[in-house]
């Protein structure tokens, strides 16, 4: 038996015929060892995921076709397999999970017949032989309570039990090959923290391989053996993880280390890689990554790089590496350009936006005269404040109820309860006009920037919408001026302005979406998660944006987010949201270096983080968050607590000062019943 | 000659005009324009667009009605019009409508489908079949001159329609050779071997068949009653052409009627969901409770008495039938919005969660501005889709509601009364077959057209098959 359990060699695929015909991988090769996780790490659109379905053949029909390569299993030419020899392979010898959970099950099927479907197609197992080994699969990735599950549907489990399940019809064939398409790009860093230890536990005890595909470098670094790094339809670095992580020798790969946010860098601007991946409609004749690359001289532009082996297990696509050439010494790396933060004065900045006791609730209802069932507490009651020209990040997994903050603020929502305070104006109180001439003060972006513009419009009228509406600009003329001033202070041309959102790329709409906000002159922004949809390139460029807007323009922002190094890097003052509730607030370096409440030190714990080398210890949560509608009794946390005590169930507990500026609410801190705060 | 304007022309015109104005606005909107280019690369929606077209342009030329003037007596001062109304496309088709025969008789016949008791010279009672007064009436032989003038003038109306389809395709091939600046020549050749973009030689092929037909139509019908005629001897060629226009005005009008209903209400009730959304909803789930054939047949007769008891509201026959046509597309327009005030309801539901509404909402935009200008523009593929689906069944609606005998008025033209005298015809012995197969055929290859339409044009908006593409 050899090491070598997958070896792929040139591979090629091709979508469309003609002109527009698009090459998402061309020339692939690399191998994977039996028991080993190999990564492949690169931005959306990359090729990524049509290399995992090139190597099942299961790409788009009619027009998916692989042109050349051979993709080897044990030895067997995978691509010469008649299309029922294929079969046997798909599920039996390769399995793969896809990105959505929600959607890679069938609703109208129990769990376990999922599971059997597979049991009986690769190991010919049926009856009460297959209930039994699917019930041990549901054992095997940590499903509680296997035999009650088997017969539920997936509508009933929570998005991490899915993907669950999802590894187990997976592991129903005994695969060799495990092919993880971003596993858990869809689910919270908890609940990714336990995804991401049950593949590395089962991969232990089957000894299966994994191909893991992902853009995240935290994953990559807590999962792989070894990397490819793919950009363009092509790999242009392959190393051991220690070496990748230690010296990448790519330009591209060491640019994406840079754009990482993380706290260290607060005092400077993020490292951008300037541009986005080029279409890969075009037949290239130069580096693919030339125009966006610093170090590119003369011969970038003309030749495309060959693969060059630095050693044994690295090899890198890029001429710098090519020892006969002797390209011309670049000052290193650009200096990381230092930012005049806005630091907070001596004096107390003026609070801009005041909330107290902040309460949103959905009812139920039921029935045929809509009887009111009960309250789905999406926010139960928070105070926030924000200081003008400051930001304040809100943080919380999904279905904490952050967003519904965002627009509760904005009045978008009915607020149920509480006040809303901007520049002393109580704005749950306003109505019709007075609100509607007050909107100008506060803006949203949203996370999505595919939906977040009309289609059917173009670039000027979207931005000019708000303008017209708040009557801000005289005339259609001085409008227009405006708008093209707006792109270009966001970093566009102002000749974009006839043109069609459908026509940029995601980074460049959100920065229309971000001109459209600005084009009233708020003074609050609510950034609804707005780079989470964004690959890491293109997240520092709109991070150092919003960077550089606040410190012209004196703009107030309430960040949302789930993910905690953009907060490092950008907020002043962090609250952490736990189901409707904030359980933690303070500056910025107090909560994220000496997190106070168990919640936050989890999810700190969870976030997968490069670098970080072993000494890491991973809080569990076990799982997951519970129902707004049906919240625990005392402390909502306390289910999932390791130092839950007999009071948590019984009472919320009060606000302690853990300074004067970091706030938490836990027994555990409260001075007054005097716990002795845990190790 | 004096012009008339009969309700439903004046609405068949208005909607001319809006497509017209939608066709200009689509040009200049990319996103509008790119499904509508996508729509016309496909061979079969090419082919489907040149039926559709023959049978529109013979509609609209039936819509442009006048009265003749009557020639002036001794001493008459003013003038005076005849008391039918006709049409263009009466005036093109010519004597088609006054050859009119005693009773039955076949196509292509010589003589009357029934034996009749005539005198011969000699005195004697004879049953025979006599010859007709205008089928075949030029030939002195028929038997054995007959099929050899009808091949004759098929092959005349072949050569016709050879020529006049040569002389469109220089005159196509002229324009694109300058619109490609390839030169005629080389568009010609691109033409022929099916290698641009737009199927043209598709669409040259299927309206030389049009033509062809146009042909023979304009080369037999002088002479012969190519569908044969009916009872009362008129010729069913005739009447099936002038049921085009019947079927074209209810598959079309009724959907104006539809329209404003269904997106508005739809609309409504989406966006603003609580109490408007309930009567809405209370609205059309009644409505569709109801059996729309018994909604429909209580309207129509209701109409019909009181038409019947105000004759001095209508100057001409024809005023008081198309009066009753216009009613029929305004109660099926009534009945049949349900279905797509649905369809919009739930999508509007899913477009107002959408951020680029939200965003508007924060920038305090009117309720209004928001319903015209994020909602509508996208829920209008799925409008569009929707009547060219419900055209088809709209035209079929009309044969079965006349068949009932609640459709249009009995004295106008149309399939579904062609079909429902079609009931006692096939009941006889020998059976009169071709009034049926007439109506059925021209009918079929317009719904055939419209449904391969429809299908082409959700194919080109349904944005989930374009995604694949």
């Amino acid at each position: 038996m050899t090491q070598t359990l997958l070896q792929v060699d040139n591979l090629s695929v091709r979508i469309g015929n003609g002109d527009s015909a698009i090459r998402p991988v061309d020339g692939v090769s690399f191998e994977i060892r039996r028991g080993e996780t190999f990564a492949l790490l690169g931005e959306s659109g990359c090729g990524k995921s049509m290399t995992a379905l090139a190597l099942l053949r299961l790409l788009p029909q009619p027009a998916g076709e692989i042109v050349s390569g051979s993709v080897r299993l044990d030895g067997e030419e995978l691509l010469a397999l008649t299309e029922s020899g294929m079969r046997a392979v798909r599920g039996g010898r390769i399995a793969m999970i896809f990105q959505e959970p929600m959607t890679s099950l069938n609703p109208v099927m129990t769990v376990g017949a999922q599971i059997a479907e597979s049991l009986e197609q690769h190991k010919n197992l049926r009856g009460e032989a297959a209930r039994q080994r699917v019930l041990e699969l549901l054992d095997d990735v940590g499903i509680p309570d296997a035999a009650r599950r088997f017969g539920e549907y997936p509508h009933q489990l929570s998005g991490g039990m899915k993907q669950r399940v999802m590894i187990a019809i997976a592991l129903a064939g005994d695969p060799d090959l495990l092919i993880a398409d971003e596993p858990t790009t869809a689910l919270d860093v908890t609940i990714q923290a336990q995804v991401l230890d049950l593949m590395r536990k089962l991969q232990r005890e089957h000894g299966m391989a994994v191909l893991l595909i992902t853009h995240d470098l935290g994953v990559v670094s807590e999962m792989a053996d070894r990397i490819a790094v793919m950009y363009a339809g092509q790999l242009v670095e392959q190393a051991p993880r220690d070496v990748f992580f230690g010296k990448a020798r790519h330009p591209y790969s060491k640019k994406l280390f840079a754009a990482l946010p993380d706290s260290s860098k607060r005092e400077q601007r993020l490292t951008v890689i300037p541009g986005t991946v080029p279409p890969l409609n075009q037949v290239f004749y130069a580096c693919r990554f030339a125009e966006r690359c610093e170090r590119a001289w003369e011969l970038c532009n003309r030749q495309q790089p060959d693969w060059f082996a630095v050693d044994a297990e690295q090899g890198v696509r890029c001429h710098l590496a090519d020892p006969t050439l002797s390209p011309p010494t670049s000052s290193d790396e650009q200096d990381a350009v230092a930012v005049a933060r806005s630091q907070p004065s001596t004096a107390p900045p003026q609070t801009l936006l005041e909330v107290n006791g902040l309460k949103i609730h959905f009812p139920i209802q039921r029935g045929l005269f809509k009887r009111v069932v009960g309250q789905v507490r999406a926010v139960d009651g928070i105070d926030l404040a924000i200081p003008s020209g400051q930001t304040l990040a809100l943080v919380g997994e999904s279905g904490c109820g952050k967003t519904t903050v965002g627009k509760g603020i904005l009045q978008l929502l009915n607020v149920t309860a509480g006040s809303v305070c901007f520049e002393s104006v109580e704005l749950t109180q306003l109505k019709g006009e007075a609100l509607r001439s007050r909107r100008s003060d506060f803006q949203i972006i949203f996370q999505d920037p595919y939906s977040s513009m009309n289609p059917r419009m173009s670039v000027g009228d979207i931005i000019e919408e708000g303008m017209i509406a708040q009557r801000i600009g005289a005339g259609k003329a001085e409008r227009r001026q405006r708008v093209a001033k707006l792109l270009e202070q966001v970093g566009l041309r102002p000749e974009h302005i006839h043109r069609y959102p459908h026509e940029f790329s995601g980074g460049q709409r959100q920065r229309i979406c971000i001109a459209r906000a600005l084009a009233v002159n708020p003074k609050l922004i609510v950034c609804d998660e707005p780079t989470s949809a964004l690959d890491v390139s293109v997240q520092a460029q709109i991070l150092n944006l919003l960077q550089d807007l606040q410190n012209e323009l004196g703009l107030s922002f309430l960040f949302i987010t789930h993910d905690l190094s953009v907060v490092a890097y950008l907020a002043d003052r962090i609250a952490v949201m736990y189901l409707g509730r904030i359980v933690e607030e303070g500056n910025v370096e107090d909560v994220l270096e000496n997190p106070r409440h168990p919640y936050t030190e989890a999810l700190l714990s969870a976030v997968p983080r490069v670098n970080d080398g072993d000494g890491r210890k991973i809080i569990r949560l076990e799982g997951d968050l519970p129902s707004p509608s049906n919240p625990p009794t005392g402390c909502h946390f306390h289910p999932r607590c390791r130092h839950a005590q007999a009071q948590c169930s019984a009472e919320y507990p009060p606000v302690s000062e853990v300074s004067g500026t970091h706030q938490v609410r836990c027994y555990l801190w409260d001075r007054q019943t005097g716990s002795v705060p845990p190790e | 000659m004096m012009w008339v304007l009969l309700w439903t022309d004046a609405l068949v015109f208005a909607l001319v005009a809006v497509i017209v104005t939608f066709v200009l606005y689509a040009r200049k909107h990319e996103h509008m324009r790119a499904p509508w280019r996508e729509v016309v690369r496909g061979r079969i929606a090419v082919a489907a667009l040149v039926v559709l077209m023959t049978y529109t342009v013979t509609g609209l030329l039936d819509s442009v009605h006048f009265r003749k003037a009557l020639p002036m007596q001794d001493g008459q001062q003013e003038v005076q019009y005849a008391g039918d109304v006709v049409s263009l496309l009466d005036g093109l088709l010519g004597d088609l409508a006054t050859q009119v025969e005693k009773t039955y008789s076949a196509p292509f016949a010589t003589t009357l489908y029934t034996r009749e008791t005539v005198i011969a010279e000699d005195g004697t009672q004879q049953r025979i079949f006599p010859r007709l007064k205008y089928g075949g009436a030029h030939l002195a032989d028929p038997v054995s001159e007959r099929v050899g003038d009808i091949a004759l003038r098929s092959l005349r109306a072949l050569g016709e329609a050879l020529l006049i389809i040569l002389l469109l395709y220089a005159l196509l091939s002229a324009w694109l050779g300058r619109r490609w600046n390839t030169g005629s020549a080389a568009a010609a050749l691109r033409m022929l071997r099916g290698e641009t973009d737009v199927p043209w030689r598709t669409a040259l092929v299927t309206l030389f068949v049009f033509v062809f037909l146009a042909a023979l139509i304009v080369n037999l019908a002088s002479v012969w009653h190519v569908f044969g005629t009916d009872k009362v001897g008129k010729d069913v060629l005739y009447q099936t052409i002038k049921s085009i226009r019947t079927g074209l005005v209810i598959g079309t009008l009724t959907t104006l009627v539809m329209l404003p209903f269904a997106v508005f209400l739809g609309m409504m009730a989406g966006y603003f969901r609580g109490w408007v959304d309930d009567v809405i909803q209370y609205l059309y789930t009644t409505l569709n409770s109801i059996p729309g054939v018994l909604l429909i047949a209580a309207s129509v007769l209701m109409m019909q008495v009181y038409m019947d008891t105000h004759p001095e509201l209508f100057e001409t026959m024809e005023e008081r039938a198309d009066l009753r046509l216009l009613f029929l597309c305004l109660i099926l327009g009534i009945t049949s919005w349900t279905g797509l005030c649905r369809l919009l309801r739930g999508e509007t539901l899913k477009l107002r969660e959408l951020e680029y509404v939200q965003a508007a909402d924060a920038f305090g935009v009117a309720k209004a501005t928001i319903l015209m200008r994020h909602l509508l523009p996208n829920l209008m593929h799925l409008v569009l889709i929707a009547v060219v689906i419900d055209f088809s069944g709209l035209v079929l609606a009309e044969a079965v509601l006349s068949y009932v005998g609640v459709g249009v008025d009995a004295t106008t033209m149309s399939w579904g009364n062609m079909i429902n005298r079609a009931r006692l015809e096939m009941a006889r012995e020998p059976m009169v077959w071709w009034s049926l197969l007439a109506a059925f055929s021209f009918m079929f290859m317009l719904v055939l057209a419209a449904n391969l339409f429809a299908d082409a044009v959700r194919d080109a908006f349904d944005p989930r098959l374009r995604a694949q593409r």
